[in-house]
């Protein structure tokens, strides 16, 4: 069993760290700061193949596998985990599109979403069901041209600044053709452009972390969508937007592992030049205790990180348990460690010019969103028990 | 016109460097190499000679042990052709070097030669110079503007008093500086590409070349650690000092 990187790894995650520390690291205070991404950006990222990660390269995406691409999220991270979970996001939309819709809807949004040209959100979670997804009220109407969307979708990253939007709804053809389909296979999954009519956005969200990226409801009124719009197979939106949250939960990991890498960094440089009674922080064992215990929270959250992702690439059984798992420990772990290393900083960690507040800030979310921490340990507890 | 680019693999520049304690050499297990940055200023260069058409092929060139390979990949993910390892491990000395790169030279018949002006591990500054005199070619050393023109190449070299303006005659061994240009970062498409374009092998042997070091190294040491400065208490004291211990005036 070999847990080296391989060559080819190894340089995605050179790129990704490089890219981030260039054109990341330096404004991530100011881009928190401004509440939102510059656009140039994000072009620049696409460039490198950062938009459409694991889209098939004919349709313009890069190619790589889950493993590949978390890596490439966990490198982007050290910088801002913020700018990078974002990058995330609508990867996994431009995945959904290349692997669930057809050759109209690929023709039409890929080459855009895989350059970055267009940037792309997903909308599940609504005001009133956020855990218990599949309780939407969402609803497309059928229409003679197609669907009318109407409802709410709310905590949407990209709201008010993408130009996509993959809107879960329960598919009133769905209904019509049964009134009694349970909720969760009465959802389809549908493509709505920016600027439709419609269609408009909540306030900006004030946020305690993630405040790079802007979050907006969304609001449906009587959107206009195509019936071409509408991804993959009527009433299996549902399976979708859970296939793409497995993915979206390594990557969601993969950032705050990235991010975490940089605190313990942080802590121990830190740790090396402050003095107090006469030796450095790293001479007093509870502050060693302490690093030890860091950074071997690191290597297990990594090694399981890679695992998981390792068995979403072979479509394994247990991979969407995995994924869970894996959400679930390395968010919590991460949120622990940049928390000790902000602790290790003492009063300076509590400043903003030293960044370490900024990643607490940023990782408390990591525990909450892709699915909170415990519906992971639903997911987890319910793959256990149905195998005995 | 082909482009020939040398690179070599060496330890990342943000590693800490260490002396192995039985003081042969500098550790090198479980460190984190990459190519030396020089080297990737002159692959970017023949990068953008080749998107302007003045370049119609890059071939990457190292020579080191088989994990030089990585290094070459690197080349060929920022958008090199095909690469060239010479296996080889253990020392080696820039004229053996330079021996190894004239017989690929003769081989591959590039227009140009691309190096990075020193590998930042020896820091010898003597491989390109040396290649050039072997070949009976001109050269540009510390390049930091490439202009190709009518009569061959109008090369800006980074001198001690500023810079300064050569016209050289083509083919040519250049050696590259920091500014000449910014490296990009390959693109996970070319990362993903670059597994498939071709690496050749061959050996010093092939190329008629003895590699055996003719320098002995006898012992490598950490350099001293900073002493402590002293406090002067008046200027004839400082003057003294200058004059006597420090011998600069």
């Amino acid at each position: 069993m070999d847990f080296e990187l391989n060559e080819q790894q190894q340089a995605v995650f050179d790129m990704a760290v490089g890219f981030g520390q260039d054109a990341i690291a330096p404004h991530a205070a100011s881009w928190e700061e401004e509440g939102t991404i510059p656009r140039a950006f994000l072009v620049q990222a696409g460039e490198l193949g950062l938009a459409g990660m694991v889209v098939d390269p004919e349709a313009g995406g890069s190619g790589l596998t889950r493993l590949e691409a978390s890596l490439a999220i966990e490198g982007l991270a050290m910088a801002c985990p913020s700018v990078s979970a974002f990058i995330s996001i609508h990867n996994m939309v431009a995945w959904m599109i290349d692997r669930f819709g057809d050759q109209a809807l690929k023709d039409r949004y890929l080459a855009d979403l895989c350059s970055f040209q267009k940037v792309a959100s997903y909308c599940l979670t609504e005001p009133g069901s956020g855990s218990d997804a599949a309780a939407m009220k969402t609803r497309a109407d059928v229409t003679n041209e197609g669907f009318a969307l109407s409802g709410s979708k709310s905590f949407i990253s990209g709201g008010g600044y993408s130009d996509l939007y993959v809107v879960m709804a329960r598919d009133g053809e769905v209904l019509a053709s049964n009134a009694d389909t349970p909720a969760a296979k009465a959802v389809s999954a549908f493509l709505m452009d920016d600027g439709s009519d419609g269609l408009s956005f909540g306030a900006p969200e004030k946020k305690m972390g993630w405040r790079a990226q802007p979050t907006a409801q969304v609001q449906m009124d009587g959107v206009k969508i195509a019936k071409g719009q509408r991804l993959g197979e009527a009433g299996r939106g549902f399976v979708y937007a859970m296939m793409g949250l497995d993915g979206g939960r390594i990557n969601i990991a993969a950032a705050a592992l990235g991010a975490a890498q940089t605190a313990l960094n942080k802590a121990v440089e830190y740790a090396g030049e402050r003095r107090a009674f006469g030796q450095s922080l790293d001479q007093f064992q509870s502050v060693q205790f302490k690093l030890a215990d860091m950074e071997t929270q690191l290597q297990a959250s990594r090694i399981f990180l890679r695992q998981a992702a390792w068995k979403l690439d072979q479509r394994a059984s247990d991979a969407t348990a995995h994924c869970a798992m894996v959400k679930r420990f390395v968010t919590d772990s991460a949120f622990e460690v940049a928390n000790q290393a902000l602790q290790i900083h003492g009063g300076y960690g509590y400043l903003e010019d030293y960044g370490l507040e900024k990643i607490v800030r940023d990782l408390r979310v990591h525990q909450i969103l892709e699915g909170t921490n415990e519906i992971m340990r639903l997911i987890v507890a319910r793959h256990l028990l149905d195998r005995g | 016109m082909k482009a020939l680019v040398c690179v070599k693999r060496v330890i990342d520049y943000n590693v800490k460097v260490r002396v192995k304690s039985d003081e042969t050499g500098v550790e090198l297990n479980n460190v984190k190499m990459a190519m030396n940055p020089f080297d990737e200023i002159a692959v970017e260069q023949a990068i953008r000679m080749k998107e302007a058409g003045a370049v119609s092929e890059i071939v990457v060139v190292s020579i080191g042990p088989k994990q030089a390979q990585e290094t070459i990949r690197t080349g060929l993910a920022m958008g090199a052709d095909r690469g060239i390892h010479v296996e080889h491990d253990g020392e080696l000395e820039p004229l053996a070097i330079a021996k190894m790169l004239k017989a690929l030279v003769e081989k591959e018949e590039p227009g140009i030669v691309f190096c990075g002006k020193q590998a930042i591990d020896g820091d010898n500054n003597q491989t390109p110079q040396m290649l050039s005199a072997l070949l009976g070619w001109p050269q540009g050393t510390f390049a930091s503007g490439v202009e190709l023109n009518d009569a061959g190449a109008l090369i800006t070299r980074e001198v001690d008093g500023g810079l300064e303006d050569i016209q050289i005659n083509m083919p040519a061994v250049l050696s590259v500086d920091l500014r000449l240009n910014e490296p990009r970062y390959a693109s996970l498409p070319n990362i993903m590409k670059a597994k498939k374009k071709p690496i050749d092998g061959t050996t010093p042997a092939d190329l008629g070349v003895d590699p055996a070091p003719r320098l002995t190294t006898l012992k490598v040491t950490e350099p001293p650690a900073r002493a402590a400065g002293v406090k002067v208490a008046s200027v004839a004291e400082l003057v003294a000092k200058l004059r006597d211990e420090a011998k600069v005036i």
